[in-house]
């Protein structure tokens, strides 16, 4: 076994007896990039030069007992969290050139925690996308097929973990952006709750939907970097001040007697019969664990997609106003005035997925149309929040498919916007509640491409996610496999 | 039903708003689509939602005050590093009045 393999606690546990090296980690995960990063494409920047000088350091408070709870772990950032001097680009000609002068405090807290950093991942342009080839520096392949994507807008963060270019990654997710793509590459990975893990320094896309979250290789790496991450930070006013348990307590604990919402709404045509069927099989197997599933009703899940492609584009449209060729990024050359300056600068900045979000939120919030579009999404908002208040009076956790159907071909989807935005059907609803989810591998097709089963559970119960994902992990024993680069 | 949600002429507008600026194909590209995308939005006037109240965050939060205590800020210098054109620590634009 190679260490680029192995999990966040297995290195750990073998870092902590002496029995290796931070250094031989680090050099194992940049050999392993080294050999595969060409038909994976999942960096847009690595960081080779800084991670052996961190891992060094790091080997050096391992030996003396100081070392964190990631002390000598490599892992890879989205390339939307602003790492202080290195190039953060958000997958966009716009910010080709940016380099931030702070770290995010998701980077700050990780790097605290003894953490390598290995690189910044690619990404849909400002996240908006399910497939990773709405990227400007180009598409990342998904290690299973290198045909396929890996899902999106974190999928360069999901196809690192996956191909071992990493040992853990993290990501964002506004509709799904990291559960999907988690999913379609087979890694474990984590939605927390709105405001538990703070967003300052996280580029902002859609501000009451954008969450930060982890992508690990099983459970138990989910639960030591939630330990890092989640928390209160003053810099950030949505982040909410409210006690963080240790996730780990969670792990191992049986579910007997739990009851396991399964909502009718999410058994809709279009499933894959594979996706259908491996999702069937999770709940025979959170049965087998001691829990009891029960029919649960979501009634506005139809609506999901027309709410968050109203709600999340006009919130972009806002955020995405500071990128005006004057403060940071790219600005376009040849201007009369400071108007066409700013118009030509953003036509040959963004890519088409950002401009079609930009023109459908501003459309959204103009005079006129603002009460049929944002008042309106936003009034059954509220109505899918309460959908979830009135579940979880009936189950602990809800179960359901991550993703509709397993990776699909690059180019498949590119043409016909819409049908992109179907790829987030069943993820979309935990953002729209402000509610945590997970998805955890549960089976391949036939055709051996991953397949994700997604937990829900309500506002800050990320400990009984961990606890249902956890006991899932270990009654279903999926079969350890690896994609052959 | 109206199947037509959005004209050139008002996708033309909204680039304005916008501070985009599309060519002929581009426009006629951006109106179809997002003509589909709106009437896709069309099916939520089947949900009656009167009498309720818009929900913009999902977690509610009282304002989130802290003191007013002078902290250390950006220096100018860093501020100005990845302007396009800056010029005696201010940021450089083309002419805004004629």
């Amino acid at each position: 076994m190679e260490l680029y393999e192995l999990t966040i606690h297995e290195l750990s546990d073998r870092l902590r007896a002496g029995e290796i090296t931070s250094a031989e980690i680090v050099s194992s995960v940049f050999g392993r990039i080294d050999a595969v990063e060409k038909d994976v494409r999942a960096y847009i920047t690595l960081m080779r030069e800084t991670a052996l000088a961190e891992a060094a350091e790091a080997g050096e408070k391992i030996r003396k007992g100081e070392g964190g709870p990631l002390a000598g772990i490599p892992v890879a950032l989205k390339d939307i969290f602003c790492t202080k001097g290195v190039r953060t680009t958000c997958g966009s000609r716009i910010l080709e050139n940016f380099i931030p002068p702070y770290d995010a405090t998701v980077v700050e807290k990780l790097r605290s925690a003894g953490a390598v950093f290995t690189g910044k991942t690619n990404m849909d342009e400002f996240a908006m996308g399910s497939s990773t080839e709405n990227s400007f520096f180009g598409a990342t392949r998904n290690p299973w097929d290198i045909e396929r994507i890996p899902g999106g807008s974190s999928g360069g963060s999901a196809a690192a973990v996956t191909a071992g270019e990493c040992i853990a990654a993290f990501g964002s997710d506004t509709g799904g952006s990291i559960r999907q793509p988690a999913s379609l590459c087979g890694v474990v990975g984590m939605k927390p709750t709105y405001g538990r893990v703070s967003r300052y320094g996280l580029i902002a896309f859609a501000s009451s939907l954008d969450q930060i979250g982890p992508f690990t290789k099983d459970v138990e790496d989910c639960a030591i970097v939630m330990n890092v991450i989640a928390g209160y930070d003053p810099r950030e006013s949505t982040s909410v001040p409210q006690e963080v348990p240790d996730y780990r307590s969670f792990l191992g604990r049986d579910i007997k007697g739990w009851r396991v919402g399964i909502p009718k709404e999410y058994f809709i045509d279009g499933i894959d019969p594979e996706v259908e069927a491996a999702i069937r099989k999770a709940i025979r197997v959170v049965e087998g664990a001691g829990a009891k599933s029960v029919e649960i009703s979501l009634p506005h899940t139809d609506y999901c997609v027309a709410v968050y492609y109203i709600v999340a584009p006009a919130e972009a449209s806002s955020n995405l106003a500071r990128y005006d060729g004057v403060k940071y990024g790219f600005r376009a050359g040849e201007a009369r005035d400071l108007l066409e300056m700013y118009k030509k600068t953003r036509s040959a900045g963004f890519g088409a997925e950002v401009k079609r979000r930009i023109m459908i939120g501003t459309y959204a919030l103009s005079s006129g149309y603002y009460d049929a579009y944002y008042r309106k999404a936003s009034q059954v908002r509220g109505l899918i929040k309460r959908d979830f208040d009135e579940a979880f009076k009936n189950c602990d956790v809800i179960l359901t498919p991550t993703s509709p159907t397993p990776a699909f071909r690059l180019g498949e989807r590119t043409d016909d916007p819409l049908q992109m935005y179907l790829s987030d059907i069943f993820t979309i609803s935990a953002n729209l509640a402000g509610i945590p989810g997970i998805s955890v591998p549960c089976g391949y097709t036939t055709g051996g491409l991953p397949i994700g089963v997604q937990f829900l559970a309500g506002h800050f119960q990320e400990g009984r996610l961990l606890q249902a994902a956890s006991a899932y992990e270990k009654h279903a024993r999926i079969d350890k496999r690896r994609p052959s680069l | 039903m109206n199947r037509i949600k959005i004209s050139k002429e008002e996708v033309a507008y909204v680039a304005h708003l916008a501070r985009l600026s599309f060519g002929e194909e581009e426009t006629r590209k951006f109106t179809s689509q997002l003509n589909d995308i709106l009437l896709y939005m069309d099916k939520l006037n089947e949900v009656d939602t009167t009498g309720v109240e818009p929900v913009t965050h999902a977690i509610a939060r009282e304002n989130a005050f802290r003191e007013d205590d002078v902290a250390a800020s950006l220096p100018v210098e860093a501020s100005l590093a990845n302007a396009p054109e800056a010029r005696a620590g201010c940021f450089q634009v083309p002419r805004v009045i004629e």
